[in-house]
């Protein structure tokens, strides 16, 4: 990868412009990361410092704190720039616990598997 | 090196790519590398209630790897260049 110039910081696909700032970072196993990015290289490896996770369960949501991350470029899905001026999330979500999250999570889990299985024990009657 | 070249022609246009994930964003194709990674401007995301998170976003660099579709305006595609280029292509390989 050979060095861009200053000016070729706006017309390259590089991640310099997003240098210092602070960013979303969607990760290939759903992960929402955010925090200011310090550094990249050309597999879209990145360290980003102040990290935290934000976790959304429907309406709630909780961001957990983290501190300094590396992520391996292969998990990266997308890396946007928040736009300050905006609102980050839909004025109806709820911030809630780290406790209470969890807890949300886990029924979201269950809720899912139970679905599944439901799924499954219809398949025999062959309804299509 | 085919759509490489083809991508850059195509800067400046608006596309809406359509990620493994199944989130689907448009916006304008601002620049693309060598792996097709992907930075596009302006963004919304398609289906904005099921994606939250993404409301604040407007500019986003996607990994070229985690990109199902690309999808473009019927007339920003010169099919008949792209088939001359892909038959070149074909017989220098």
């Amino acid at each position: 990868m050979s060095w861009a110039a200053p000016d070729d910081i706006f017309f390259s696909t590089s991640l310099a412009a997003y240098l210092d700032k602070k960013l979303l970072v969607l990760l290939r196993d759903g992960r929402k990361l955010m925090g200011l990015l310090r550094s990249f290289d050309q597999f879209a490896n990145a360290v980003i410092e102040e990290a935290y996770e934000r976790v959304i369960v429907g309406d709630l949501y909780c961001d957990i704190p983290l501190g300094l991350y590396i992520i391996r470029g292969e998990n990266v899905v997308l890396i946007g720039e928040l736009d300050i001026e905006k609102e980050e999330l839909p004025a109806q979500m709820v911030q809630v616990s780290e406790a209470e999250i969890k807890r949300a999570q886990k029924a979201e889990k269950e809720e899912m598997l139970l679905k599944g299985l439901m799924r499954k024990r219809m398949e025999f009657l062959d309804l299509d | 090196m085919l759509f490489f070249s083809y991508f850059k022609d195509l800067v400046g246009q608006e596309v809406t790519v359509e990620l493994k994930n199944d989130l689907a964003i448009r916006g304008t194709l601002h620049s693309v590398d060598q792996y097709l990674n992907i930075k596009l401007e302006n963004t919304r995301v398609v289906d904005q209630d099921k994606f939250p998170h993404m409301l604040s976003v407007r500019n986003c660099f996607i990994r070229g790897s985690v990109v199902r579709y690309v999808q473009l305006p019927p007339d920003g595609v010169d099919v008949d260049l792209l088939h001359d280029a892909a038959r070149r292509e074909a017989r220098g390989a």
